[in-house]
């Protein structure tokens, strides 16, 4: 393996990392206010058409951003009333905005099929980017270096700040946090929002770097990959990014098996099926789970409310 | 005033009923207003999606052939959801059911008649069952959440399904394309109604219904199932095992998906390609409480949804709008009939303004 290879490589490892590691850091905070949203890959393609047509109608990609997220939080509003509001089922809810995610992205999408972006690079200057070692840190789209720079903020929001705290509060005893005078339902309602703006910058990933254009049901299942980064993580936002990471890796490896075996370069891998490889995320997040489950809820950070209904009992 | 939610000592019989038609209704109201606003004609989408199918006899077979899959799957997963257990992984254990039958018709070799089909079909209930039984065995022996496992438990499964299609079982005439070798005619499920895909899974979903239902409204089970969810307590003091209920919620939806993907596989495609898994899995969970998690509900509200499928096909070509745009309408069904639920278990009471009552929302 040359080393041109192996940069190749690590540059499209982030790439296939960065919307699931987006659409995690989103869905994270949303389960760590006691709020399971399935919705994840409805609201990614929300988010994908969005970014896409803003993009397209302004010529402006940080719009195009604006808009995903936008368009995601949207989205996320829909699932928000029923759940928050109407105490609808938090499964059948979140199922049913990823059926009108997709349905609804596709209409939308009617308009902009077969239109083309500039696709949204790197924005710092060739002499840097184009180099080998300079492509590896300033190669990408300006969106890989907010996801990045999103891990510390989740992170320093959830565990040092006063609303981070009340949001693990509601999460963790909603009846406790309604008691002492916080609103469980606004506080959801943000962390809803906010899971719904990730989502949305994550799926326009697909649509305005990975192929600058629109396609039907195009983030491929990477919504449901996100849901499983959550639980890998054990509900932890270092281990989230290392997830993510990882979880990249293995996607990789799933393309590499596909697209030329590897006969070659590491010929003891070449009797592993690409499929092994595609299913890799779900078998160690079963196992993650079990382990995390086994140990009992002392010491986990699954929140304890999470996919309950919250009825204030008055 | 504010809004007050009072607890009916009853679910409300006529809510019960009425909701879901109004929710089908609402649905179709505006569908056609939205279409309208965005530029494609509203009344004829929402006519094709929702009337065209039932209107044209020649549509009934499509039908019919897409609400078996749905009701079956619904109807063991209702079960599951009436005692609280939350299957969301119905769509792999669907596709290992597949599997399954799929593996006995190869077995079989050249054989075929009523026994391997027989068998082919109990492989497929018993291949669902076991993939549903993960779940369970993580839940009741280290409280593994049962949503997020049958959930990855799913994906799993399409990679499964991938690897044998496009591996050991590729059909070796299929010119290099991932699917099995079609089935024998002696392989394949009877055709009931001569000149129609209908075939014995179709009679199997419209019997099924009433089996479940003498078997949830008379049996000590059915009312075990019932207690279980409606109240937890009083089931552990009843003595009814909560673990035991766990593995029968999901025995009996894996069971059922696996025998809607024996059936759907030996009576409809005949073969296994990386298109089979169409999502019967997850709109089964809505047709389940479309249906009310009754199950002459799911029977009624299966044939709804597959009238909407084969009208998002027919739109397809008649106003040019995407085939999944069915799913828009499908959503929408859902959320009304999810946001009236409340009106079902719950009085809306308007009260005066009481400021003084503390912090609430």
């Amino acid at each position: 393996m040359s080393p041109e290879y192996i940069i190749a490589a690590i540059v499209t490892i982030v790439g296939l990392t960065t919307p699931i590691l987006l659409a995690g850091l989103g869905e994270l905070v949303v389960e760590k206010s006691g709020v399971l949203n399935l919705g994840v890959e409805g609201m990614m393609l929300v988010g994908a058409i969005s970014g896409f047509g803003v993009t397209v109608l302004t010529f402006s990609p940080w719009l195009g951003v604006l808009g995903a997220a936008a368009g995601g939080a949207v989205a996320s509003m829909l699932f928000a009333v029923l759940v928050l509001q109407l105490n609808s089922n938090q499964v059948a809810t979140g199922l049913a905005l990823t059926i009108f995610g997709t349905g609804l992205s596709s209409l939308l999408g009617l308009s902009f099929t077969g239109r083309i972006i500039v696709p949204f690079l790197s924005v710092f200057p060739d002499a840097l980017a184009k180099n080998p070692i300079g492509r590896l840190i300033f190669g990408y789209s300006p969106i890989v270096y907010f996801a990045l720079i999103m891990v510390p903020a989740v992170y320093w929001f959830l565990k040092s700040t006063r609303a981070g705290l009340i949001l693990r509060a509601v999460g963790e005893n909603d009846h406790s946090a309604h008691s002492i005078g916080y609103s469980v339902v606004m506080v959801r309602y943000a962390a809803i929002a906010f899971g719904g703006a990730m989502a949305g910058i994550g799926g326009a990933y697909f649509s305005m770097v990975i192929t600058p254009m629109w396609a039907e049901k195009m983030t491929a299942g990477r919504g449901w990959i996100a849901l499983a980064l959550v639980v890998f993580a054990g509900w932890r936002t270092g281990r989230l990014l290392a997830g993510a990471y990882f979880f990249g890796f293995l996607m990789w490896l799933e393309l590499f098996a596909k697209a030329n075996g590897f006969g070659t370069t590491l010929p003891f891998l070449q009797v592993i099926p690409s499929q092994f490889w595609a299913a890799m995320p779900y078998v160690m997040t079963i196992v993650a789970l079990t382990i995390i489950s086994a140990r009992g809820t002392a010491g986990s950070n699954a929140p304890a409310c999470l996919g309950r209904p919250f009825l204030p009992s008055t | 005033m504010r809004l007050k939610l009072e607890k009916r000592p009853e679910p409300s019989l006529l809510m019960l009923v009425a909701a879901p038609v109004a929710s089908v209704l609402l649905t179709m109201i505006i569908g056609v207003v939205v279409f309208d606003l965005i530029g494609i004609k509203g009344a004829k989408a929402v006519m094709d999606i929702f009337l065209t199918p039932i209107l044209s006899p020649v549509k009934w077979q499509d039908v019919a052939a897409k609400a078996a899959p749905l009701i079956i799957i619904a109807l063991g997963l209702s079960v599951g959801n009436r005692a609280q257990v939350w299957n969301i992984g119905a769509e792999g254990q669907y596709v290992i059911g597949a599997l399954a039958a799929a593996g006995v018709g190869i077995a079989a070799g050249a054989s075929g008649g009523p026994d391997v089909l027989l068998l082919m079909i109990a492989a497929g209930m018993i291949g669902g069952a076991a993939w549903g039984g993960i779940p369970a065995l993580l839940r009741t022996r280290f409280n593994v959440n049962e949503i997020l496992s049958s959930l990855m438990l799913t994906y799993v499964a399409l990679q499964v399904l991938g690897f044998m299609v496009g591996g050991p079982w590729k059909d070796p005439n299929g010119r290099n394309f991932p699917a099995t070798a079609p089935l024998a005619d002696n392989q394949t499920l009877p055709i009931i109604v001569p000149g129609t895909t209908i075939h014995l899974g179709v009679a199997v979903a419209v019997i099924l219904p009433f089996v479940f239902w003498i078997l949830m409204s008379r049996s000590v089970f059915g009312f075990q199932i019932r207690v279980v969810g409606s109240a937890p307590n009083a089931a552990r003091h009843g003595g009814f095992d909560a673990g035991r209920t766990i593995w029968l919620a999901m025995l009996i939806g894996g069971g059922m998906a696996g025998l809607a993907g024996s059936l759907e596989f030996s009576g409809m495609l005949h073969k296994i390609d990386l298109g089979f898994p169409s999502g019967y899995g997850f709109t089964a969970i809505i047709v389940s409480f479309l249906g009310r998690l009754n199950p002459i509900g799911c029977l009624v509200a299966g044939i709804v949804m597959a009238v909407t499928y084969v009208g998002g096909q027919m739109a397809q070509t008649s106003v040019h709008i995407p085939n999944s745009t069915a799913g828009i309408f499908q959503a929408m069904m859902l959320f009304f009939i999810l946001a009236s639920d409340i009106l079902v278990r719950y009085r809306v009471r308007l009260l005066p303004s009481a400021k003084t009552v503390g912090a609430g929302e």
